[in-house]
């Protein structure tokens, strides 16, 4: 008789996520996966693999291209989808702009991470999906802490705190009425620690961003670098300096800060993040800081 | 390294925020941004209010409540934890349900002042109905007793008046104060030196809630069928689903319900690799000796079960609507993967959270729990509650709006 295989936290944390993925994919007729580039979204492809192969995906990765990615991010997403062999759908903020007559962000450092929402909505109606994964986490701030695995969006995709149904055993009700979608978040229990100790444990692969690295930056006022780009509009007093440093999440190069550190490795990483005292959001997001209810906001108007 | 998932339950002001607060804070989890922004909102008692660590809506932040159930995440050296914190006022009890659905212990807080109320006896039936077998009573503010040992034991044998009426079979109290730190993370040898016994977290950390996976009966419900119909693989077909309880081998004999079909497991697929054996709660693929017809939400169990499937059951219901639920009424009811119609055929009893005593029941209001009798259109395999978490468990849905209405746990099948 052989042994049995012990499982520590991140097996389970992987079991539940390939739960999820399949229940996705036997409760619903056209679902997606969303596929930013970064570090979250990669492991959430990389549990696909394990949950279909050797079947294909039941979902293309849908990308959201706000036009303010690192051009190293997309590289990186088209190498994947092409090695994997799955569908990749691309939508551009840019022409949502043009389509709906939006105003574009403004500013010194324009985000387009309010009108992601708008193309996102989009994409949804142009095909019908009626789930759509996400990698975002419930320690990466507070409204997120509140979200369900399975969260049942209107056909405005907007969040209600209080209609959301109650989540019981690992049964996800996945059931909605037309116009209705179901976000889903796999890795909902993971922290952002987890995720690099699986990351390293699976040896995943990520976009080189995610190292240490020299960049030319701005010094923001708040201390915080910001990777030079076309996308920002300079004052001449502006504090440009050339610096190590890697970035922790990867969003908009306009409003996602990079970290000084030369950490070259996954070991690095892990080491620099057991030291780091600040969260994920706060050292990288800008847009967050807008108020304390900025997430809970967002998600209400339909941001995943 | 391991994980162990708690719930918190007490009352609104039994200190329970403050309490999650404290672990996080005196365990080094929370960062420096996340603290700025809680120096900048000014404490009810100065200093750091860390109840507001865990309130996260705006809502809850202006009425100093918590609304719904929230999570938090911390590790030490030893396990990965993962908090849910459900709310304690009645209206929300079916948070707490949710909440106790998902976790290996329970906390239960009460305030040394009033010791053992209506929701410490609500709250431990509660998580002792969702099968909870771990409970720490954390007898909290012993500050404002003065540290009194008088009144913690007084508390400990009220409790276990409690806990023996639901058979609770651990139950670990610990006096403690949230707002000052003591036996929360560390223990307070000045404050509490006739406890002798472990802080919070020492206990969360050395607490023993591992199952013997080999003792449970084998459960695998199929999720869905992978058949890529690939040149290389044109005939493959992977039943891919999560052994619910027990352990499935290579070579098993097993029997495929509802259509009773037998056959053998020719492979085990972990992540495209084949293994001899996989155990709850891993997500594998199962490949069958045979071609039998297989589809998401049939079970395959091992042979030698006397286990069948069934179309009437004896279940307990914890109401979640604000509609009230009435004999004959009909439901989708949500079994993991399989979702069938179904209907309540009679109600048998309610029982009071009060007196965790049973009466007749001719409906149930919300926050009820009530004994029913269901009957399936199909049927499931399912055990009972008690012996298994996973099959013994469903929910009830709205067949028009697909709303979650009730938390479903088989009693007995017939």
């Amino acid at each position: 008789m052989s042994s049995l295989p012990s499982l520590d936290y991140l097996d389970r944390l992987e079991a539940e996520a390939i739960h999820i993925l399949r229940e996705v994919a036997g409760q619903f007729e056209r679902p997606a996966l969303l596929f930013s580039g970064g570090k979250d979204s990669i492991v959430l492809v990389h549990l696909a693999l394990k949950a279909f192969r050797p079947g294909r995906f039941p979902f293309p990765l849908v990308h959201v291209d706000t036009g303010h990615n690192f051009p190293e991010v997309l590289e990186f997403r088209d190498r994947l989808a092409a090695e994997l062999g799955e569908k990749l759908v691309v939508r551009s903020v840019e022409d949502t702009i043009h389509r709906q007559r939006l105003r574009d962000a403004t500013g010194k450092f324009p985000s387009r991470n309010q009108l992601q929402t708008y193309t996102l909505l989009e994409v949804i109606e142009e095909f019908s999906f009626d789930a759509c994964i996400g990698g975002a986490r419930r320690d990466e701030e507070k409204a997120r802490a509140k979200e369900r695995i399975f969260s049942i969006r209107d056909e405005f995709g907007q969040w209600d705190p209080k209609r959301q149904r109650p989540e019981l055993w690992n049964i996800y009700n996945g059931r909605i009425q037309p116009g209705e979608n179901v976000r889903v978040f796999p890795i909902s229990n993971w922290t952002e620690l987890d995720v690099w100790r699986y990351i390293q444990r699976e040896a995943i692969t990520l976009p080189p961003i995610y190292f240490g690295h020299s960049r030319t930056c701005v010094v923001l006022p708040s201390g915080q670098l910001l990777g030079l780009s076309e996308h920002l509009h300079l004052d001449a007093d502006d504090e440009i300096v050339e610096r190590q440093v890697r970035f922790r999440t990867v969003g908009d190069a306009t409003c996602t800060a990079a970290v000084e550190s030369s950490a070259a490795t996954i070991d690095d990483i892990i080491a620099d993040l057991l030291l780091a005292k600040v969260s994920e959001r706060g050292a990288t997001r800008l847009d967050d800081n807008i108020s304390e209810a900025g997430m809970e906001d967002r998600k209400r108007n339909g941001y995943f | 390294m391991d994980l162990l998932r708690f719930i918190t339950c007490g009352s609104v002001d039994d200190g329970k925020s403050t309490l999650i607060g404290r672990l996080l804070y005196d365990s080094d989890s929370v960062s420096l941004d996340v603290l700025a922004a809680l120096e900048n909102r000014p404490a009810v008692h100065g200093g750091v209010d860390l109840a507001l660590l865990t309130d996260g809506l705006r809502a809850e932040r202006e009425q100093g409540i918590t609304i719904d159930v929230a999570h938090k995440y911390f590790t030490t050296p030893r396990r990965k934890f993962i908090i849910t914190d459900a709310p304690g006022h009645v209206q929300y009890t079916r948070n707490m349900v949710t909440g106790a659905s998902n976790a290996d212990l329970a906390i239960v807080l009460v305030d040394a002042r009033q010791g053992v109320i209506e929701q410490t006896r609500r709250h431990t039936l509660i998580a002792a109905l969702l099968g909870i077998r771990h409970f720490v009573l954390a007898v909290n503010k012993m500050d404002l007793v003065d540290n009194d040992q008088a009144t913690f034991e007084r508390i400990v044998a009220d409790y276990a008046t409690v806990t023996g009426k639901l058979r609770v079979p651990e139950a670990v109290a610990i006096p403690l104060s949230a707002l000052r730190g003591d036996n929360v993370v560390r223990r307070a040898p000045a404050a509490l030196s006739w406890y002798a016994g472990p802080s919070l977290l020492e206990h969360l950390e050395n607490v023993d809630v591992a199952v013997d996976a080999s003792a449970d009966e084998p459960r695998f419900q199929v999720q869905y069928v992978i058949r890529p119909q690939t040149e290389a693989l044109p005939d493959y077909r992977g039943y891919a689903g999560r052994v619910q309880s027990g352990v499935y081998r290579r070579g098993d004999r097993v029997r495929v319900l509802p259509s009773g079909r037998e056959t053998e497991i020719e492979a085990l697929e972990i992540n495209q690799q084949d293994v001899e054996a996989a155990v709850a709660p891993q997500a594998v693929i199962i490949r069958l000796r045979d071609d039998v017809d297989v589809s998401r939400g049939d079970a395959i169990i091992v042979a030698d079960s006397k286990t069948t499937a069934a179309r009437a059951f004896e279940a307990t219901l914890c109401w979640m609507s604000e509609q009230p639920l009435l004999p004959g009424q009909k439901f989708l009811l949500q079994h993991h993967s399989a979702l069938v119609k179904a209907s309540v055929s009679a109600l048998l009893s309610k029982t009071s959270v009060e007196t965790l005593t049973r009466s007749a029941a001719e409906s149930a209001q919300l926050n009820d729990i009530v004994r029913v009798r269901l009957k399936t259109a199909a049927p499931l395999v399912a055990d009972p509650y008690r012996q298994n978490r996973a099959t013994g468990s469903f929910i009830l849905l709205d067949e028009q709006t697909g709303a979650t209405l009730a938390a479903g746990m088989v009693e007995a099948t017939e």
